[in-house]
């Protein structure tokens, strides 16, 4: 076993033992603190296929903004480290059932993904867009293996950028729109009871402005 | 190769401990200064010896773990706190490269990583994660309250640090640090070139650390000692010491992102060898490093603390608009002033 194996087996491990133990713990604080783990140990092979920039955008967006955002949820409610939050018993076959389904659909398409290996030349046929692969990487030639030996791995945050401002712009810009429809969202939500209680304080305000 | 690293990972450790000890001394010089005292001068020589002492003390004492605590996070708190702490440094170029005959030793544990501005950005986001452990976990009201304090502050800074960090990587037009610090060498330093950039870092840097004027976790008037108050004894010397390492980092990756990292004006002209050059780069950025540690320590004894809900206004409805405003503007100087 190389150095490699080791340590995806070592990710692998911590991976599936901190994601048992978020749906297994009884404590829901425990649980959210065990998903820390969960998530580091993703970011640790994401770090291992050498997908650098995604590796530390796991950790920016899932441990430092969602994760923390949970802990905190979890923390504000109160009283909580006393509820016992097993699942009633008659909800259990419904989730086995789409469980199950889950499972099957992921190892379908584990089984029928097209995995680019070391060997292969996946700049000749691709499954992306055309015109920025053929930008990005025209001078690339050989397979991903004799690439990275002549030059050496670059990292990945130029190659992302490229293509989310050529080939992936519509969908890059379509979620941006989505972000900001949540951001005003929340504002509302968030602006919400003020407006509530500044209206009992003045009610002829609204006729006033109406006239 | 691992036991150059092994071996700059020991030089790096072993000089930023001493660095946290004798930061706290000062710390202390430069209070009892600005509060017109003498300040510690009576362990050895000028009071050198009062690091000593303090760690002497605190090893020494009792450990006691409150019983409403959750005994294991309890104890592994501390333990991210310095570990996220420390870890910053792994990718911050001390020095230019280090010509041992043929062999270029570059002065950095990891060195050749892509991405440096990213993970300085990840890491300082885990943080949060010790403090909020520390508070939840000692099953005290006051530590509760502070651990949840940090957490939201922490939250609201790190978009305006993001945000100032922006205009750094425009206008390197990379996220690697030696590429940043070679750009600022060959123009200016981007604390001239993106002054509102800067302003907000140093700003959020203070929230990021939890110091003064921004140490509302651990005001001392509301929350008694905040998020460490069950803490005694070693874990608590280990929240003091990330407390500390974590302005020391902070100053690295300032001095790194906005002051030119090792590089010194003119002295490329004076044609010295290149171990000259290194030495003298190494040096300019030790010095950068404890003048930015000197002005948080000035700052903490001189700046009363914010009170919460202006923390929340500035960080929100004055910073952001600001950082956003810095976008536009260094975007702007790229295209009209650099390019």
């Amino acid at each position: 076993m190389s150095i490699f194996d080791i340590l995806f087996y070592l990710f692998a491990a911590a991976i599936v033992l901190s994601a048992a133990f978020v749906s297994l713990s009884r404590n829901i604080v425990h649980a959210a603190f065990s998903l820390l783990f969960t998530f580091l140990g993703i970011a640790g092979v994401y770090v291992l296929l050498s997908a650098d920039f995604i590796a530390v955008s796991q950790i920016l967006i899932y441990v430092g903004g969602i994760l923390v955002l949970i802990v905190f949820g979890v923390m504000l409610t109160n009283r909580v480290t006393n509820i016992d939050i097993r699942a009633a018993i008659r909800s259990r076959i419904p989730a086995f059932i789409i469980c199950a389904g889950l499972l099957a659909l992921l190892i379908a398409f584990i089984t029928q993904a097209h995995w680019i290996r070391y060997d292969e030349e996946p700049w000749k046929k691709t499954p992306w867009g055309k015109n920025a692969v053929e930008q990005v990487t025209k001078p690339l030639q050989g397979s991903v293996r004799e690439v990275i030996d002549q030059q050496g791995s670059q990292g990945t945050a130029a190659e992302i950028g490229k293509l989310l401002m050529s080939d992936y712009m519509l969908p890059f810009e379509l979620l941006s729109i989505v972000l900001l429809v949540a951001l005003i969202g929340a504002a509302m939500i968030a602006r919400q009871e003020a407006v509530q209680k500044k209206r009992p304080l003045s009610p002829s305000l609204p006729t006033e402005v109406s006239q | 190769m691992v036991i150059e690293a092994l071996i700059k990972i020991a030089i790096v450790l072993f000089v930023v401990l001493t660095g946290v000890s004798y930061t706290v001394l000062v710390e202390r010089w430069v209070c009892a200064w600005v509060q017109d005292r003498i300040g510690p001068n009576r362990v050895g020589p000028l009071g050198l010896f009062q690091p000593l002492a303090d760690v002497l003390k605190l090893l020494l004492k009792e450990d006691i773990e409150p019983l409403m605590a959750q005994k294991w996070f309890h104890w592994v708190a501390p333990v991210i706190s310095i570990a996220v702490a420390f870890s910053v440094l792994a990718i911050v170029p001390f020095g230019h490269v280090l010509m041992l005959g043929n062999h270029a030793i570059p002065l950095t544990i990891a060195s050749g990583i892509n991405i440096g501005v990213l993970y300085i950005v990840a890491l300082t986001s885990l943080g949060v994660y010790g403090i909020t452990l520390a508070g939840w976990s000692s099953g005290s009201k006051y530590s509760l309250l502070g651990g949840l304090r940090s957490s939201a502050q922490m939250i609201s800074y790190e978009l305006t640090l993001g945000l100032g960090l922006l205009s750094v990587i425009m206008l390197s037009g990379s996220l690697d640090l030696n590429t940043i610090i070679n750009s600022q060498a060959q123009g200016l330093w981007n604390v001239v070139r993106a002054p509102l950039g800067f302003l907000l870092f140093f700003v959020s840097s203070f929230a990021e650390t939890n110091r003064q004027p921004f140490d509302l976790p651990e005001a001392e008037p509301e929350l008694v000692g905040g998020y460490h108050t069950e803490y005694s004894s070693m874990k608590f010397a280990l929240f003091f010491l990330a407390e500390y390492a974590n302005i020391i980092t902070a100053s690295a990756v300032m001095t790194v992102l906005f002051f030119g990292g090792w590089h010194l004006p003119f002295v490329d002209q004076l044609g010295l060898s290149s171990l000259a050059m290194t030495i003298i780069g190494v040096l300019a950025f030790a010095l950068k490093v404890i003048g930015l540690l000197f002005v948080f320590i000035w700052v903490r004894w001189t700046v009363p603390r914010f009170r919460y809900d202006q923390l929340m206004n500035l960080g929100w409805k004055v910073l952001l608009p600001l950082g956003i405003l810095n976008i536009i503007l260094t975007a702007f100087e790229k295209i009209y002033l650099i390019a």
